[in-house]
């Protein structure tokens, strides 16, 4: 028993991160060390390093250009399928290197799920085939059966089952804009992702149907973890636990300002450039 | 460019209204204690109706940041701004009500005849009046280095406070007579002091807008 318990032991000094996963019983935290982006030659964000918490909402705020959307987009290997996209630096998914030479990046994005600004169902499918559509492409071969329970999981987990239960073979392309914008949610969490990436998620949204989403957030952050990003400083305020402010040097990439939690960076801001941003006295 | 102007010029107007506020209590507490003096009822019966217009301001100033919260969404010091302005017109409308506290106490005393001249007590009023004027200074200078010194001022009210009490004490004890009249003096210190203590709280939401934190400075020893 006590040379199992060095084991464990040593095993921990061996792989800190690995271990304070496994210690809190929570997956899906995310570890940013030191990451920078280029598209080209031109330097998109620099320097940026953080823990992003599970089962926790963290909001990434800043004006527009300072690189929010580059740096979800690292987070998942998204970003070097844009045009010149390169990154360095490590993020660590529960202590392990999703940059690391022999991690399949189409396997990164299966458990690092994304969420776009604008909803787009695939308009040609059903309702149904949407939701399943990452499933198919993910697995050999699946059952109907099976099919047709994570379908119903995943749409009763992103809040649409009740609205689209009777409709299923209905195009995606017939729901509303928040109801598209849930069935994108509901085709991301299909494939059990641990982390889910939102990138402005509601900005093409009536208030009702961003009040929505944001419930869902709630509900989902009890067991993924959530990035969002978003421009509207109030839904950040409302909906994270932890914020983080990125702004544009003088070199004009993105760099991490502040981070803390969401509570104290909006109502006491530890560095003057928040202050002035998140009371509109820039951007 | 100062960004957000709808949002600054509103907060310069409700900041404006504070003053305003501090202005009627302090002119109040002054007049309670020449009431007092005097044994002015008519001027008392006055503080204690003008009391109605310090609460109306109280409630327009309340009404107007709600307004601001909802239309303008404040954070970080413009937030923390708003919500010590709500606390801070609480604060100057309990010192109106202490101000209505003495007028009462001058309505009760009638024409009794004066059981000694006033000297301290009007000290008191002075120096609360004084410190509130200060207090608001500071806050629309945001000034917390000043709102605490203020703040600490009020052990000056509370030794005066103690010389009253230990003065009175001596007339009761030398003739129980005067009983009745030394007790509604000291009830009228009382308002005094707790005025002085409102101040002090005053202060402190100003090192809150500053700072972000809540201290609690010099505590009043009653």
């Amino acid at each position: 028993m006590a040379m199992v318990y060095n084991l464990v032991n040593d095993n921990t000094q061996r792989k800190p991160k690995e271990y304070i996963a496994n210690l809190e019983g929570k997956k899906g935290i995310l570890e940013v060390q030191d990451l920078s982006a280029w598209y080209g030659d031109t330097l998109a964000i620099k320097h940026i390093s953080m823990i992003i918490k599970s089962q926790a909402i963290t909001a990434i705020i800043g004006p527009s250009g300072c690189g929010k959307s580059t740096f979800i987009r690292c987070l998942n290997r998204m970003h070097e399928v844009s045009h010149g996209g390169r990154v360095e630096g490590c993020v660590l998914l529960d202590g392990n290197d999703i940059y690391a030479r022999d991690v399949d990046p189409v396997v990164i994005r299966r458990r690092i799920g994304m969420v776009f600004q604008k909803p787009a169902p695939f308009p040609t499918m059903s309702i149904f085939d949407n939701v399943a559509a990452g499933i198919r492409l993910t697995r050999l071969w699946t059952r109907r059966w099976e099919l047709e329970e994570v379908v119903e999981r995943s749409l009763r987990q992103a809040a649409l089952w009740d609205e689209v239960k009777d409709k299923l073979n209905q195009s995606g392309a017939s729901l509303s804009g928040g109801q598209q914008q849930r069935l994108c949610i509901a085709r991301a969490l299909a494939v059990e992702p641990e982390i889910i990436l939102l990138d402005e998620p509601c900005s093409a949204l009536d208030p009702a149907a961003t009040l929505k989403i944001e419930d869902l957030m709630r509900n989902l952050a009890e067991q993924y973890t959530i990035v969002i990003v978003t421009h509207n400083m109030q839904q950040a305020a409302r909906v994270s636990d932890m914020a983080a402010f990125l702004l544009m040097d003088q070199d004009r990439a993105g760099i991490l300002v502040e981070y803390g939690k969401t509570s104290q960076l909006f109502t006491n801001p530890k560095d003057k450039r928040t202050e002035d941003y998140i009371t509109g006295r820039f951007g | 460019m100062e960004m957000r102007t709808t949002f600054h010029k509103r907060l310069r107007e409700i900041q404006d209204d504070i003053l305003a506020m501090g202005s009627m209590v302090s002119k109040a507490l002054l007049r309670s204690i020449d009431a007092l003096k005097n044994r002015d009822l008519e001027l008392a019966r006055q503080i204690i109706a003008d009391d109605q217009k310090v609460n109306g301001k109280r409630f327009e100033i309340e009404e107007k940041c709600i307004e601001l919260i909802a239309t303008q969404q404040p954070l970080a010091s413009d937030l923390r701004i708003i919500i010590a302005i709500l606390n801070i017109t609480t604060e100057i409308e309990r010192i109106g009500d202490y101000a209505v506290g003495i007028a009462r106490i001058v309505i009760m005393i009638g024409d009794e005849p004066p059981l000694k001249p006033l000297i301290d007590i009007p000290r008191m009023a002075e120096q609360t009046v004084d410190m509130l004027r200060r207090s608001l200074d500071a806050f629309i200078n945001r000034d917390a280095d000043a709102a605490r010194k203020i703040a600490i001022e009020d052990d000056l009210v509370d030794h005066l406070y103690d010389q009253v009490f230990r003065e009175l004490l001596i007339f009761m004890a030398e003739d129980p007579k005067t009983i009745t009249r030394a007790t509604r003096l000291m009830w009228a210190a009382h308002n005094l002091e707790r005025a002085a203590d409102r101040v002090t709280n005053i202060c402190e939401r100003v090192v809150f807008i500053v700072t972000g934190k809540m201290e609690e400075i010099g505590a009043s020893k009653y």
